[in-house]
């Protein structure tokens, strides 16, 4: 008797030391270094507010340098035959590599940034990069004194797009004469194809860098250059501080990260698209540095505090398309299905968008 | 379209720093195999040397000590490539692929303490000289690595047309077992053609960290020695046709850039891919004269055969 209450004890003991490591593990999927200062780290900034958050309840994995296309696909189902409950897969190139792997594994629970395919084990989360993209363009719109802003893209796809238009907006709103350049790079991470771009903007009259690429080279190209400014991207880039980097976006991932991975804890996940902006904090404005004038510091403030209460949309009307067709009636705010899918430019950009 | 916000003096002295990287990897990679040794560990040399040069630069303020570090640095690396293929007969196709994911590996670990540290600035080799209108920047606008990219190529190319020591180098990577039978030491030979080639890969990835972006971050050589591994093979193993591919190279790079940002109705992805197809035309029009490959590139040497 005893010795079977012994036992029972034992088994019970084991039966909660093996429930004690039973953990949630959550994997991540990255497009470039930790160390790049830019995209990647503020996601893998949220992986460690993760492991904050939960201590021993959860193990993080994680794969950097993954490129994008058929190589995501193996490094996810890898993480998914690894045991991992929850995946994160941070870039847009990921999305047809996750829903392919999402099919193969009904359990495993997927999240996709940027993109737009959902299953029922597939969730798409976003920022409202563009929100920040007009802060930009306004504090860039009044800086600059040759009227000529470099932007340095990466893939013409929609969010980047979609940030060139709404930094154009604001920047043209306060400065009518204001022109864009704009370079595509062909790459998210590549420091000295980035730093070509920047100089070739510089060279050809640029006194501001927007960049829509992840790594700091583009502003050690313009504080090489000196007299140009530019913003951090993703990252606060705080480095760069106070010239040339004058502000920056910063993507939060981390409360996001938290919730979901508790969600998968609880079993309450559920397939979601979600897209939040300045005002949930997963667009967060940095520091605007004392080089920028009280002018456009104030104006710039104006326009993030309008976004964050709901007073102000950036894509509000009258807006035409490049080619002069009316896209918006005075008033008009873009609906997000337009927004998610933008391919054209606002009028008064030039170039065309590779197609 | 605007073509005048094209610079043309400021188009030609960025496409010089923007080929030096590529050029100095080249021409070290270039010695190595007319000594009959493939390496193919280029990337992994230059990735190290990025950040030992950077490293060394940050830390003693000097980036003279940093350069001399970065080539220090790939030359060391080299050595275990040497070891494998010489001393151990490793396969050195499989020993190159090794040494560029160590030296992957190896610089993110080193360089986890330097990202997003600015290093100290590269002055101007001859100051104020650059400042004379048109010849200024191109000719003495540049950072002294520059001038030492074009002097090694220069070398490179004397030693081996002009010195005996370039004739036995040639031999020993024509047929090694004739150049063996004559008594000379291949396997010494090799050994400092290979750490001459990881010094320069070092010096070509320290030129990328120090001058050209600069600043630290994994992975920012980005494929760079494979483009050198490919240059000289589509330079036919010639150290003028080197430069004239890296420069090739690196102009129309920078020139690509230069159009789409003045607005030139041509597609992006035709621009992009502009460079690669442009260096491989010419360099595969100029190797016509049927240069070939050094006889013994790649094939291991051991006395007793």
């Amino acid at each position: 008797m005893k010795r079977t209450a012994l036992l029972a004890g034992v088994a019970l003991a084991l039966g909660l030391a093996g429930a004690a490591v039973a953990q949630t593990k959550v994997g991540f999927v990255y497009v470039g270094p930790v160390g790049d200062g830019g995209w990647t780290y503020e996601h893998n900034q949220g992986r460690l507010a993760v492991e904050e958050e939960f201590g021993d309840q959860v193990e993080t994995v994680y794969v950097e340098n993954v490129a994008e296309g058929p190589d995501a696909e193996r490094v996810i189902t890898q993480m998914a035959l690894q045991g991992a409950d929850l995946i994160f897969t941070t870039s847009f190139g990921y999305m047809d590599p996750t829903v392919n792997v999402a099919a193969k594994f009904p359990d495993v629970k997927f999240e996709h940034a940027t993109g737009y395919k959902t299953a029922p084990n597939v969730s798409t989360y976003s920022a409202r990069f563009y929100e920040g993209r007009a802060v930009q363009g306004t504090i860039a719109g009044m800086m600059t004194e040759s009227n000529i802003i470099g932007y340095i893209g990466s893939y013409p796809i929609p969010e980047v797009i979609r940030g060139i238009n709404s930094a154009y907006i604001h920047a043209k709103k306060v400065n009518p004469d204001v022109e864009f350049k704009i370079v595509w790079a062909y790459t998210w991470f590549d420091p000295a194809k980035e730093a070509d771009a920047a100089k070739v903007l510089i060279e050809q009259g640029a006194d501001v860098i927007l960049q829509h690429t992840d790594s700091t080279a583009p502003l050690a190209a313009a504080k090489a250059a000196g007299n140009v400014i530019g913003f951090g991207q993703a990252s606060d880039m705080a480095e760069y501080k106070p010239s040339p980097r004058v502000s920056s976006i910063i993507d939060n991932w981390a409360p996001y990260y938290i919730q979901r991975t508790r969600d998968v804890m609880d079993g309450t996940w559920e397939s979601q698209s979600v897209w939040q902006g300045i005002d949930a904090g997963m667009v967060e404005i940095g520091e605007i540095t004392d080089t920028v004038p009280e002018e456009a510091k104030a104006a710039a403030l104006e326009v993030m505090n309008g976004i964050a209460n709901g007073e102000y949309h950036p894509f509000t009307g009258p807006l035409n398309k490049q080619d002069g067709t009316p896209w918006l009636a005075e008033g008009e705010i873009a609906d997000d299905g337009t927004l998610a899918g933008m391919n054209f430019y606002v009028e008064g950009l030039t170039g065309e968008i590779p197609q | 379209m605007d073509l005048s916000a094209i610079n043309p003096v400021l188009l030609i002295a960025s496409l010089m720093v923007a080929a030096t990287p590529l050029l100095l990897a080249a021409i070290g990679e270039l010695v190595v195999e007319r000594a009959g040794v493939l390496n193919l560990g280029v990337e992994g040399m230059m990735i190290t040397g990025a950040i030992c040069g950077f490293a060394i630069a940050v830390e003693t303020g000097s980036p003279v000590l940093g350069f001399i570090a970065a080539a220090l640095g790939g030359a060391l690396l080299s050595v275990l490539f040497a070891i494998l293929t010489q001393f151990a007969l490793a396969n050195q196709v499989a020993s190159g692929l090794a040494l560029t994911l160590f030296g992957l590996g190896l610089s993110s670990l080193l360089g986890q303490r330097y990202v997003g540290i600015k290093p100290p600035e590269t002055g101007d080799a001859f100051g104020a000289l650059g400042d004379i209108p048109v010849i200024g920047p191109i000719l003495f606008g540049h950072d002294l690595m520059l001038y030492v990219g074009i002097l090694i190529v220069a070398g490179v190319w004397a030693l081996l047309k002009f010195t005996r020591a370039g004739l036995i180098l040639r031999a020993v990577g024509e047929n090694h077992d004739a150049a063996h039978a004559l008594g000379y030491k291949v396997k010494r030979i090799r050994v400092m053609a290979i750490l001459f080639g990881g010094a320069c890969a070092g010096l070509g990835g320290a030129y990328i960290s120090l001058i050209r972006v600069p600043q630290w971050t994994e992975g920012m050589t980005a494929g760079i020695g494979w483009i050198a591994l490919a240059l000289v093979v589509f330079a036919s193993w010639k150290p003028w046709r080197v430069l004239i591919g890296a420069y090739l190279f690196g102009g129309v790079t920078v020139l690509q850039l230069n159009l789409q940002a003045a607005g030139v109705a041509i597609p992006v992805e035709y621009l992009a891919m502009s460079p690669y197809l442009i260096t491989i035309l010419v360099l595969v029009i100029l190797s016509a004269d049927k240069s070939n490959a050094p006889a013994s590139l790649g094939r291991t040497f051991h006395a007793s055969s």
